[in-house]
């Protein structure tokens, strides 16, 4: 207690207080008056009463030393003291202040805003309950290795599995919403009763699905998300228990599920409905539209829960000629949650690392050169009767302010950089990642910069001060001006400057590969002409019932549609192309043995004027007519890889195919068309099936408009001519092709991957050229005295280009043979983010090796310069 | 110099709270004299170490001070003892006469064993 009170105190002392010292120099005064009255009065003479008095007292400077001493912490008051010195060592010196604070600057914003990024998405805990235990389950088909499960398998699995607590499924689902102000689309999850359970989520407000609430019998109701209920419901508590109408079906609403809730493989969901197996997809086999969660029973391992549902698969294929070569896969929820966008992050963290490992060496190596000439500075310190301790000390006190500016200024900027990259993630994708909506400066984040901080406070103080031994300090007085007195900086510098070189060519090989793979993927065969192509994408309300009424829609909205100004074609298909390979259906060739394989392959129904719409290339035969419907016989266009992959020598035109159907319905392949990109662009085109949309149409449309301009100007425009038509129609969305493209997820992940990389690797480069700099012009500056002799003794000028670019020239090609090694290796480490090129591509390798050796001879090339310059004369006076 | 005894560290304090005890409120020289005294000369105390003695024992709460006018007008600050401080006297001064007490028996001629 005495003890606690007494360290608070000098705690306390530690800021400086100028009434403490006043007192101090008082009271000493008065004790030297009363003793030198003593004095006095027995005798002394005034002058030897005083002296008698100081002596007595021990000196009053010595004893004030003493006082402050037990008044404060010393060692946090010298810390204090160093760093006020450091400060003003610093703005005396503002060039070199500036470029390290700035590069730790940079080094510490590009880190910690990507790893704010990996902290929201990869780090921040799942906002269910015991999340490690919960696994996605997925059935697998030859096409897809994870596939979605039909309703019907998903019961006979939940029925039969015993490795699964509980079991239930979800879709993600696009519906209209019926507002006082119209039809509007909006998003929703479709789920079984017990999903959110599995979870271990409970809504904030109302009640869960109650068990049965997903039957066809049970009343319709729904749950919303939190920000839906406030957005929509201003977070009013009387939203329980009213009528929200979805598709035209009106759903009471029981609950609000809370503000952290996330499920990003259904999101972004506004609301959330239960399945309710009536008709259609659902009570189909064959048909698969749900994706499995379960949590794992306690003791239950993921490879034991698989070897489960394999068995249960296996059975059900005896059972089922629907199930034929379906297996069953399940892996931990995380892989389904955040699997695509881990290799990214790590690869951008990653990337981020090691600029902010070149910005610390850099930073470093400064400090290192300045230690060098800081030599006589320390060595005079240390003779005036500095420890060692002392000197250490203000090398830590200049770490600290450094890495304390450059640390803050660079988290701020990373704020800046994450609202940034935030705004730049498009609104498809950034529905789909609801994690990042809790991105921000975390716990997690600060104790991610702080360790950065500290251990390059740790580098930057430890470095130079470890240069100084103590026999180090004394020598520097003795060792005088001349001679060797850069050559232990020589020694580190030069290797601290060939790992700049290689980092630089790690990121350098990184961001040319990504560059080459966004290149590559940008510049993929499409197949149709993406220029001046208007989308829109509608959901025709079940209100137009049977086939002839909605060909009539889809011909009334063509007439509006061209009859608009721009406009010089319009058409549909099912499905529109560069989203998906999904919606598949399953075939067999007639006139050819068949023992029940699926040929799965895509299905697209499209008008007769969707292939010339979009600019495909029909290689032979012809496209749909305008007439073809249910009453002509039945006719189909494949693409390329349908004709290679069934008939590899023979002719396909002709041919009759049928969907599994007993008896088999012929349709007549009349048209093949070149292959077109169905799916994302890092995908390869599967075998297609298109059939006439007449002949089956069906109520999602995605409709293009061929323009004669750019596209995006025309779209609300067509937009409003469909709800001219008919309000009820929902627009789900609408977009120029190009740019739909640009955003779909492959081309965004790539863009922003190479992007960002790129970025760094410029940076990088910048700063490995800055590196090799400083190192040679202090090298030649080191040297001048020997540049001199040699000059003087007849060296010619283009000997000592020689001389210098020859010492540039061996640690520029031994930081890129490093840098190229580890880059191949480090390539390997991204392969799955490279498109269309490898690891060991030469022309990257061998461009990024010029590009930098280029600039790192550059660099050199000017000291060397100012090197040949030297008149021996000046040189030898100069020390 | 050879005939005088350099303060213990550690006993200074205790000789502060003494003379404060016994003399009541007084000021830094004050108390240094009265030590001087109090041991009939035998110790040799540079003043200058009472000071920051004092101030220890102030963060301590042992005694506390109070600017005031010397004897002969001078302005000088007052130390007294706190509550806490007679005390913390009380149980130094025990602590101290065990020690001397147990060194007293080691170092008399005629041991008890014997």
């Amino acid at each position: 207690m005495k003890r606690l009170r007494a360290g608070l105190a000098r705690l306390a002392g530690i800021l400086p207080s100028e009434r403490r010292e006043r007192d101090l120099e008082d009271e000493l005064e008065g004790h030297l008056q009363m003793h030198m009255d003593d004095n006095v009065r027995s005798g002394m003479p005034a002058e030897e009463a005083r002296r008698q008095a100081v002596l007595k007292l021990g000196g009053v400077e010595s004893t004030k030393e003493a006082y402050r001493e037990t008044a404060t912490v010393p060692v946090f008051n010298n810390l204090l003291r160093d760093i006020g010195f450091a400060i003003r060592q610093l703005r005396k010196n503002p060039g070199f202040t500036t470029t390290a604070v700035l590069m730790l600057a940079l080094g510490i914003c590009a880190s910690v805003a990507i790893f704010a990024f990996v902290d929201a998405a990869l780090l921040a805990p799942l906002p269910y309950k015991d999340a490690k235990r919960l696994v996605a389950v997925f059935e697998t088909v030859p096409m897809f290795p994870q596939s979605n499960l039909s309703y019907p398998d998903y019961l006979d699995w939940k029925k039969q599995n015993t490795s699964f607590q509980a079991f239930d499924v979800y879709q993600r689902n696009g519906q209209s919403l019926t507002t006082p102000s119209g039809v509007e689309p909006t998003r929703s999850g479709r789920v079984s009763d017990g999903f959110f359970r599995t979870l271990g989520v409970s809504p904030v407000l109302g009640r869960d699905f109650y068990a049965g609430e997903d039957l066809p019998s049970a009343p319709r109701t729904l749950l919303m998300s939190y920000s839906t209920w406030q957005r929509r419901y201003a977070g009013s508590p009387d939203v329980l228990g009213r009528v929200v109408t979805l598709d035209g079906e009106p759903h009471t609403v029981v609950g609000v599920l809370p503000r952290e809730f996330h499920f990003a493989p259904a999101e972004p969901a506004e609301f959330w409905v239960t399945i309710h197996a009536t008709s259609g997809c659902m009570i189909r086999r064959g048909c698969h539209g749900l994706y499995g969660v379960a949590r794992l029973k306690d003791g239950v391992s993921i490879q034991a829960a698989l070897q489960n549902v394999v068995a249960i698969a296996k059975q059900l294929e005896k059972l089922y000629p629907e199930n034929r070569d379906q297996g069953a896969t399940v892996a931990p929820l995380t892989e389904v949650l955040v699997g695509n966008v881990r290799p990214v992050l790590l690869v951008l963290l990653g990337g981020a690392a090691l600029l902010l490992l070149i910005a610390g060496v850099n930073v470093a190596s400064l400090l290192l050169v300045r230690s060098e000439s800081r030599k006589r500075e320390m060595a005079v310190r240390n003779a005036l009767g500095a420890s060692s301790g002392r000197i250490v000390s203000q090398f830590l006190a200049e770490g600290l302010v450094l890495v304390g500016v450059g640390g803050l200024l660079g988290v701020q900027l990373a704020r800046g950089a994450m609202a940034l990259l935030t705004s730049l993630i498009p609104a498809n994708m950034a529905g789909s990642m609801p994690y990042l909506r809790d991105l921000g400066l975390t716990p997690r984040v600060w104790a991610f910069a702080a360790t950065i901080m500290v251990a390059a406070t740790i580098l930057f103080s430890v470095a130079p001060a470890l240069r100084f031994s103590l026999s180090g300090i004394r020598s520097g007085l003795t060792e005088g001006t001349r001679g060797s007195a850069g050559t232990t900086w020589r020694r580190l510098g030069t290797k601290l400057v060939v790992l700049e070189l290689a980092t630089a060519i790690v990121l350098l090989v990184g961001a040319g590969l990504l560059g080459k793979s966004l290149y590559r993927l940008l510049h993929v065969s499409l197949g149709f002409e993406p220029e001046h192509l208007a989308m829109v994408q509608l959901a025709i309300p079940s209100t137009y019932g049977k086939d002839p009424q909605v060909i009539a829609l889809e011909r009334q909205v063509f007439d509006r549609i061209t009859s608009l100004p721009g406009v010089s074609s319009v058409g549909l298909s099912t499905d529109l192309p560069v989203t998906h390979n999904g919606d598949t259906t399953w075939i067999r060739v007639l006139g050819r043995p068949w023992h029940g394989e699926h040929n799965e392959m895509p299905e697209r129904d499209v008008s007769a004027g969707y292939f010339s719409t979009i600019g495909a290339k029909l290689l032979r035969g012809r496209y749909f007519r305008e007439d073809e419907d249910n009453t002509k016989p039945r006719v189909a266009i494949v693409n390329q890889a349908m004709v290679r992959q069934h008939f590899p020598n023979e002719e396909a035109l002709g041919k009759q195919v049928s969907f599994l159907t007993t008896p088999p319905v012929p349709i007549e392949i009349v048209g093949i068309v070149e292959d077109i990109r169905e799916g994302q662009l890092d995908t390869a085109v599967p075998p297609v099936l298109y059939l006439p949309f007449n002949q089956g149409p069906g109520t999602f449309w995605g409709v293009v408009a061929r323009t004669n301009t750019d596209a995006g100007p025309l779209l609300p425009a067509i937009s409003a001519a469909v709800r001219e038509i008919d309000p009820k129609i929902a627009i789900a969305g609408s977009a120029s092709m190009n740019d739909s493209i640009s955003r779909s997820p492959s081309a965004y992940i790539h863009r922003s991957t190479a992007w960002l990389v790129g970025g760094f690797a410029a940076m990088a480069l910048l700063l490995g050229v800055i590196g090799i700099y400083g190192v040679i012009a202090y090298s030649v500056s080191q040297r001048t005295r020997e540049i001199g002799v040699r000059m003087a003794l007849g060296a010619q000028r283009s000997s000592v280009y020689r001389l210098i670019l020859r010492e540039a020239g061996r640690l520029i090609a031994a930081g890129i043979a490093i840098g190229l090694v580890v880059a191949v290796g480090a390539a390997r480490l991204m392969r799955g983010l490279l498109f269309g090129v490898q690891t060991w591509d030469v022309p990257t390798l061998g461009g990024v090796a010029m590009v930098l050796g280029l600039a790192a001879l550059l660099a050199s090339y000017l000291p060397a310069r100012r090197a040949a310059s030297v008149s021996p004369v000046e040189a030898l006076r100069s020390e | 110099m050879g005939d005088k005894t350099e303060v213990w560290q550690g006993t200074l304090s205790l000789m502060v709270l003494k003379t404060l005890e016994a003399m009541g409120p007084l000021h830094g020289y004050g108390i240094a004299r009265r030590i001087e005294q109090t041991s009939g000369n035998l110790l040799s105390l540079n003043y200058g170490t009472l000071y920051p003695a004092l101030l220890k024992l102030e963060q301590e709460g042992s005694i506390s001070s109070e600017w005031g006018v010397s004897e002969n007008n001078r302005k000088a600050k007052f130390y007294k003892l706190t509550r806490a401080g007679r005390k913390e006297l009380s149980r130094a001064a025990e602590d101290w006469e065990q020690t001397t007490a147990i060194l007293a028996r080691f170092l008399s001629p005629s041991g008890e064993s014997a």
